[in-house]
C-alpha cells in the first residue's frame, strides 16, 4: 500500500503533572479515507490530536505526515499538511474579521498578494462562506463561526484535515449543513468525536480509542454493532437511534 | 452567543466623519486634547469654543448628541475626584453656597472637570464613527508598534466572549439563590472573578495553541 497520510507507532505520552494519556496507539490513514476516531470523555482523543501536529511531542514512538516524521525540524511543513479544526470556534478565529482570519494560515506560509486573496475565497467558498469575508468572527452565529474554523485551515490546502468534535453545540440543521460542507471536499479527514451517528453518516471506518490505546478499527458498521465492544468502552448510542436499520450512508 | 450586532460605542453611518480615514481622525483627536490640556484654565471662552467644535463634528457625523452624552457615564469616577479636590486641597479658602472651600482646589476641579469633560466627548465621537477595526489599522498605519496594536485586536475580538463568559456565570449564579445586595455573599463574586480569569487565561493557551496550528511562528503576517 501507498504510504499512509497518517501514521502512528507506539504512541505513548504522559503530561508534565505525571498523568499518562496515552499509552501506545498505533494507527494509519490513507489518502482519502474519512476515519472517525471515537472514545468516550477523557480517552486521550485531544491529546493525540495535539500530536498529529507537533503541538505535543511524543514521549515514545512516532508521528509522520505522508512520511514526513513529525520534529522540531519539520513543525512548520507539518503544520501545512495538518489541518487542525479545534472544538471551540471562538479559541480558532481570533482575528478582527474573517478574511484575516482565513488569511492567517496561508500568510505564516509566506503567501502574499492576489495568491493569498484567491487562497482565501476558495477557501470560504467551500464553506459556503463567502459573503461573510468582512464580518467580524464574533458577529456570526455559532453554525457559521464553526464553517469559517473549517475554511480558516482549507486555506493553508492541507494533507489531512482533523476535526475535534466537529459537531458539538450545532443544532440540527447547521450538523447537516456541515455534514454536506465535509463530503464535499477532495480531502482525507480524520473526525474525533463521540457523536456516533455523525460518524456513521459521514465515516465508512471508525477507529475506538479507550484508556489510551486504539481497542478497534474497521468499518463504522461493524463498529457501532459490535455490542460487547461498545459497552466495554463506554460508548452509548443515542436514544432511538440503530444503525441496523439506518439506511446505509451515501459514500 | 454572537447575536449582539455592533459595538457599544460605535453608531453606523456614512457620513463625512464616519468615512474620513481612521489615521486622520485619531491625529486630530490627538492634536485637540494636546491643545485642551495646554489652554490655561481660566480662559473659559476658549473651552466653549472647543465644545462648539465638538458640537459642530458632532452634527456632521449625524450621531444623536443624545446617543454621545449617554456615553458620557465613564466619566462619574473621575467627576467624585474632581469634586473632592476643592475639600482637601491647601491655601486660601473662599465660600461657595455657603460651604467653605479651597480656591485653589476649586479652580483645579472645575479645570479637571471641564479638560476632562471636552476629552472624553472628543473620544466617544471618534469612537461613534470609527470602527474598532479601522480604528486598530489607523494606529497600524501611524506606526504604533506591532506588539501593541496585536493586544488590542485581541481584546476587540475577546470582549465579547468574555462578557458573555460573566454573563453566563452571573446567571449561574443567580439561579442558584444568589444576591448581590446581600454582603455575606460578596466573597463569592470575588471568586467569581477568580474563575473568570482563569477561564480567560486558560482560552489564552488554546488560541496560542489554534495559532500555532497554523504556522504561527511569533510574528503577525503581514
Amino acid at each position: 500500500m501507498s504510504t499512509p497520510v497518517l501514521e502512528v507507532k507506539g504512541l505513548a505520552y504522559a503530561y508534565p503533572d505525571g498523568h499518562q494519556a496515552l499509552f501506545g496507539v498505533d494507527l494509519h490513514v490513507h489518502q482519502g479515507e474519512r476515519v472517525a476516531l471515537l472514545g468516550p470523555n477523557g480517552a486521550g482523543k485531544t491529546t493525540l490530536v495535539l500530536h498529529l501536529n507537533g503541538i505535543h511531542t511524543a514521549g515514545a514512538g512516532s508521528v509522520s505526515v505522508s512520511g514526513l516524521p513529525v520534529e522540531k525540524a519539520n513543525l512548520q511543513e507539518i503544520r501545512r499538511r495538518v489541518g487542525v479544526v479545534f472544538q471551540d470556534p471562538d479559541d480558532q478565529l481570533f482575528m478582527g474579521t474573517v478574511r484575516a482570519d482565513v488569511a492567517f494560515g496561508p500568510a505564516n506560509l509566506g503567501l502574499k498578494g492576489a495568491e493569498l486573496d484567491r487562497r482565501v475565497m476558495d477557501a470560504l467558498d467551500k464553506v459556503g462562506m463567502t459573503e461573510f469575508v468582512d464580518r467580524p468572527p464574533h458577529h456570526l452565529s455559532f453554525g457559521q463561526r464553526r464553517r469559517v474554523a473549517v475554511a480558516t485551515v482549507l486555506a493553508m490546502e492541507p494533507e489531512i484535515l482533523v476535526l475535534d468534535e466537529p459537531s458539538s453545540n450545532l443544532d440540527p440543521a447547521s450538523r447537516r449543513e456541515l455534514a454536506d460542507i465535509l463530503r464535499s471536499l477532495d480531502v482525507t479527514v480524520l473526525m474525533v468525536t463521540h457523536d456516533l451517528p455523525y460518524a456513521l453518516e459521514l465515516c465508512p471506518r471508525s477507529m475506538v480509542l479507550s484508556g489510551g490505546t486504539v481497542v478497534a478499527d474497521g468499518t463504522t458498521y461493524d463498529v457501532l454493532t459490535d455490542d460487547a465492544l461498545m459497552k466495554e468502552n463506554r460508548l452509548e448510542l443515542p436514544f432511538g437511534f440503530d444503525p441496523r436499520s439506518t439506511p446505509r450512508p451515501a459514500r | 452567543m454572537g447575536a449582539g450586532h455592533g459595538h457599544k460605542l460605535h453608531y453606523h453611518g456614512h457620513s463625512v466623519v464616519h468615512r474620513a480615514p481612521a489615521h486622520l481622525k485619531i491625529l486630530a483627536l490627538l492634536a485637540f486634547m494636546l491643545v485642551v490640556v495646554a489652554t490655561p484654565r481660566d480662559w473659559y471662552a476658549a473651552f466653549a469654543v472647543y465644545l462648539g467644535v465638538i458640537a459642530v463634528v458632532v452634527a456632521v457625523s449625524k450621531v444623536p448628541p443624545t446617543y454621545i452624552l449617554k456615553r458620557t457615564v465613564v466619566e462619574v469616577p473621575f467627576l467624585v475626584f474632581a469634586l473632592l479636590l476643592p475639600f482637601v486641597a491647601q491655601g486660601p479658602k473662599t465660600e461657595v453656597l455657603g460651604v467653605t472651600v479651597s480656591q485653589h482646589g476649586l479652580e483645579a476641579g472645575i479645570a479637571l472637570v471641564v479638560k476632562g469633560t471636552l476629552g472624553v466627548l472628543a473620544s466617544l465621537t471618534l469612537a461613534a464613527t470609527t470602527e474598532p477595526q479601522d480604528l486598530l489599522a489607523g494606529l497600524e498605519r501611524l506606526r504604533m508598534p506591532n506588539q501593541l496594536v496585536q493586544i488590542m485586536a485581541f481584546m476587540v475580538r475577546y470582549l465579547d466572549v468574555v462578557t458573555d463568559e460573566m454573563q453566563r456565570m452571573k446567571v449561574a449564579r443567580e439561579s442558584r439563590g444568589f444576591n448581590a445586595r446581600n454582603p455575606k455573599h460578596w466573597p463569592i463574586l470575588a471568586r467569581s472573578a477568580g474563575a473568570l480569569f482563569i477561564r480567560s487565561y486558560e482560552r489564552g493557551e488554546r488560541v496560542h495553541l489554534a495559532m500555532l496550528s497554523r504556522g504561527y511562528t511569533g510574528r503577525m503576517p503581514e
